[in-house]
């Protein structure tokens, strides 16, 4: 057991620190300088050790930049790091991956630092926060990303070309198969559909004030039954017992029923669910146990972008359009479950087979997101949590 | 002689500041300074005054009090008998009670509250009642370990002379152990009803959508609306509460120690009577009930599939692969090996703080009580305003510290700290003054008297702060999640990202790393009461042979 020694070290240092206490006016120093620099020699092995132009990179600019991304983003050992270290390769720019957190406090972080920014580049401001990500400045003005092949609904969410948006993906009511098949019950093909009483105490659904699902369900309704309408909606929902839960885990988890033994046949996921489901099974299967309602889905689309105030905006663009190339794009569906953005990259066979991408998929402006969203919430929270 | 205690540890006061300087140092730079810059930047009159007049604010205000008042009042209660048991007797499974116990507590609370959750009555789901059980069994470690740590200093002789008197096991109890318990009593209480204020992920799993503490409060401003102003009065109003509470128990622990003569062997001993049997066995039995139902909920979890039961999330959990040419680029092993690092070093950094400031605290008057309620700020702060602070602090030579590894180890020991002070400052302002006394009389200098009076009481409390200061740097979940981080995942980052992530094989991967981290947390708390047992033998010679009194 590795535990014992280090007890045995930490009691050790406690009475050093103790011993030197009683004879000593300098209680604190010595023994926490005579241990720091013997960590400081080991731990960046965990680390990589990428930090600084070293003694065996041979080209003559090497620069090592870092990418800031949520906390789903996969930090090493997949083909996405694979991806980025072949950029490393073509470039000689290496990229260190430094995670801030969800997507929303990771965009808190950045706007508290503009001008001194955590790393060089930031992938994953969604079109939620996008308005926020863009009125406080975090990204670098006047970037030229040559975006491909991006879809131009995409593209006019940025006009000034301050991001690229590199992704997108759906939420999306999901349903249990086996649930329906036993019961015999139709599925339900509408938002409205949900307040029928076929379907009183089936769904469940993230509070929008905790969870970016949560939120982005709200969206749907509200583009779906417009900003006075939505309210109603909501009651009749409520009257019809929908479950509602602080987290996605806890509602993919706790109350839905094919994943947690849950209650809850229907429940607020990602459109990517189910591959996910059939990548990631136990025991392995070659059929979705869920499916997804296609008219309740709500587009999010990432962005990435060069982080204002940084040291080498070069760099940062060039690492930016690699994100856009095909190269990059094409690990994305099996790595972070979502669409790459660029349209000449094919999807995976589970994806294929699995995934539905919505023909039309909801979405509001951003800017009316921004706007409304604390006041959307509040009034939401008061109707639906009384 | 109530404040005899105080008066009896004179050191030169040279010596005292001297011991202060460094746990001040440590608390001026890590919390009080990156959590001032955090509100001289973000708070404007404005806010204040909006944040204040909204109704909704008072209402989560008097929420996060009452559930914590009542949290705290009855974890006090149930913990009482299990604290007295693990002080007094020996039975088999005794360390490891206290290790699964332990292990309940610092676990992080998605795991532990999701495992609570598959365990309640369906009509107790999503309730505060809910809330208030998790706290309770959560946090009986608090009272086993601090009220535990001092009530077997104690010594027996009062008890048994009492007990030959004809007294009850009732009167003995309330009439003699009770007051002399009261300074640790205040202490445990103080710790639990920290935690249950700032209470955030058992709040979430298990209180209906919605309800909110002050901690949750700060989070969602902070994070997801982006309103950072209005975050930072809220965790100003959350500390406002605690300091007037904290205060309070912080005098009302100097109040109530009362000399006796500490022993600094344990008088533990096994059960003669069959009703003394009986009485220990139903404790011991009833508390590892409540605790492992949660953790075996756990461990059944990650062997559940779609299928019925599988070992596939056990044998697959190191494989980089999940699936062939899948993989997760989540390293579980590499995470325990982060987190056990992590855990050395936090231990380290408090043990060493906690030392000095605990002397320090016993030793000085005024200055020492404000020292005590300094060190438990910052587990009563919000932990995303301290992480933010510190982002913005620490952003420029020479105090460029934001991506240092070290920040990690030190943010887990600012909230271990408290932890290592309460158990050993108990201790120490209970040692009988006359010892001192006696030593003098005998010739030695007042810092000679102090070092073979006071010093060899530090040792049992620091070995339980050192381990407490391990296990919850293991399960941190707090002001340090929010600093980014570059390869340094640990073990509750990889099980929180394990299961927010669809596929039922991730979810029982979750489990099983949390059950990999709760064996590990066991195994610290046995292992150091091991090792506590063979250096304790060292020490049982000095102040055993009293002076009565």
């Amino acid at each position: 057991m590795r535990t014992r020694p280090i007890i045995a070290s930490a009691l050790a240092l406690g009475m050093i620190a103790a011993a030197c206490a009683s004879d000593s006016s300098d209680p604190i120093d010595p023994p926490t300088a005579a241990e720091l620099p013997a960590t400081a020699a080991e731990l960046p092995a965990t680390e990589p050790a990428n930090t600084g132009p070293d003694t065996d990179q041979p080209a003559e600019r090497f620069t090592t930049i870092t990418l800031v991304t949520y906390d789903s983003f996969p930090q090493a050992d997949t083909s996405i790091n694979a991806a980025l270290d072949a950029f490393t390769e073509q470039t000689s720019i290496g990229v260190e991956l430094l995670v801030a957190g969800d997507t929303g406090t990771m965009l808190s972080k950045a706007a508290l630092t503009v001008g001194n920014p955590e790393g060089d580049v930031m992938w994953g401001i969604d079109n939620t926060f996008l308005s926020r990500a863009l009125n406080d400045g975090i990204f670098e003005q006047g970037v030229l990303f040559d975006p491909e092949n991006v879809p131009a609904e995409f593209l006019a969410l940025v006009p000034n070309g301050e991001a690229l948006p590199v992704d997108f993906g759906d939420v999306c009511v999901n349903y249990d198969i086996g649930y329906f098949v036993e019961n015999e019950l139709d599925l339900p093909t509408s938002l409205q559909d949900l307040a029928a009483p076929a379907y009183r105490d089936l769904l469940v659904v993230q509070n929008p004030a905790t969870s970016s699902p949560g939120l982005a369900f709200l969206l749907a309704s509200i583009d779906e039954f417009g900003a006075d309408g939505w309210q109603a909606y909501w009651q009749q929902l409520t009257d019809n017992g929908v479950q509602i839960v602080d987290s996605w885990t806890d509602a993919y988890y706790g109350s839905f029923t094919w994943a947690g033994g849950g209650d809850r046949p229907l429940v607020v996921s990602y459109g990517s669910s189910p591959p996910a489901e059939v990548i990631f099974a136990d025991p392995s299967r070659d059929d979705a146990p869920t499916g997804v309602i296609e008219s309740t889905c709500f587009r999010q689309i990432e962005f990435a972008g060069v982080l204002a105030g940084t040291d080498h905006p070069d760099e940062a663009a060039e690492l930016v359009r690699f994100l856009g190339s095909e190269q990059f794009q094409a690990e994305l569906a099996l790595n972070l479950f979502v669409y790459p953005a660029n349209s000449a990259v094919a999807l995976p066979q589970e994806f294929e087979d699995f995934a539905v991408v919505p023909e039309m998929s909801r979405t509001l402006d951003p800017d009316l997101i921004d706007e409304n969203r604390s006041d959307w919430i509040d009034e939401w929270s008061t109707l639906a949590l009384g | 002689m109530k404040n005899g205690a105080c008066a009896a540890n004179r050191l030169p006061s040279r010596v005292v500041a001297a011991l202060a300087v460094g746990p001040i140092a440590g608390l001026v730079v890590f919390y009080l300074w990156p959590f001032t810059t955090l509100l001289a930047r973000a708070i404007n009159g404005s806010t204040v005054a909006d944040t204040l007049s909204r109704g909704a604010t008072w209402d989560i205000a008097w929420f996060t009090l009452w559930q914590a008042v009542v949290s705290t009042a009855i974890t006090m209660l149930v913990g009482l008998a299990p604290a007295y048991i693990v002080a007094r007797f020996e039975f088999p499974g005794r360390q490891l009670l206290v290790g699964v116990l332990t292990a309940i507590f610092v676990l992080p609370t998605v795991v532990m509250g999701a495992a609570f959750l598959a365990l309640l009555p369906d009509s107790l789901d999503r309730t505060v009642w809910a809330v208030i059980a998790a706290h309770v069994v959560f946090n009986l470690a608090v009272m086993v370990r601090i009220v535990g740590a001092f009530w077997e200093h104690l010594p027996i002789d009062m008890e048994s002379a009492a007990a030959t008197l004809g007294a009850s096991r009732w009167r003995i109890f309330v009439d003699i152990s009770l007051p002399l318990l009261r300074p640790s009593l205040s202490a445990a209480g103080a710790i639990i009803f920290l935690f249950t204020f700032t209470s955030f992920g058992v709040i979430r799993i298990l209180g209906s959508a919605g309800t909110r503490t002050l901690e949750i409060e700060v989070w969602r401003r902070a994070t997801q609306l982006g309103d950072i102003s209005g975050a930072a009065v809220l965790s100003v109003l959350q500390l406002a509460v605690l300091a007037v509470v904290v205060g309070w128990s912080t005098r009302a622990q100097r109040q109530h120690a009362r000399a006796v003569d500490l022993r600094p062997e344990q008088d533990r001993r096994r059960t003669k009577s069959p009703g003394e049997r009986r009485f220990v066995t139903l404790v011991a039995v009833g508390t590892a009930a409540l605790c492992i139902a949660p953790l075996a909920a756990m461990a059944i979890r990650s062997f559940r599939s779609a299928s019925g039961w599988s070992t596939t999330a056990w044998t697959t959990l190191g494989k980089a692969e999940v699936r062939p040419g899948i993989r997760l680029g989540i390293d579980p092993v590499g995470a325990l090996v982060n987190s056990i690092q992590n855990a050395a070093w936090a231990s380290s950094f408090a043990v060493l703080l906690g030392a000095v400031a605990s002397l320090a605290i016993a030793a000085a008057g005024r200055g020492g009580r404000l020292l005590d309620v300094g060190l438990m700020l910052p587990i009563g702060t919000s932990a995303v305003t301290i992480g933010f602070g510190m982002l913005i602090t620490f952003d420029t030579p020479p105090f460029d510290w934001r991506a240092e590894w070290w920040l990690v180890p030190v943010g887990h020991a600012l909230v271990a700290l408290p932890f290592v002070v309460r158990t050993t400052v108990g201790v120490l302002r209970s040692v009988d003054p006359s010892l001192q006394d006696a030593a003098a009389t005998l010739g030695a200098s007042p810092t000679r008297a102090w070092w073979n009076v006071v010093v060899p009481f530090l040792w049992r409390p620091l070995a339980v702060g050192a381990a407490l200061a391990a296990a919850i740097s293991l399960g941190e979940f707090g002001a340090t999640s929010f600093l980014s981080r570059s390869g340094g995942e640990t073990l509750p980052i990889a099980i929180d990202e394990l299961l927010g992530r669809t596929g039922s094989l991730l979810q029982a991967q979750g489990y099983a790393l949390a059950t990999i981290l709760a064996v590990t947390t066991v195994s610290l708390i046995v292992g150091v009461s091991r090792i506590h047992d063979m250096t304790g033998l060292a020490h049982q010679r000095s102040g055993s042979e009293t002076v009565d009194r």
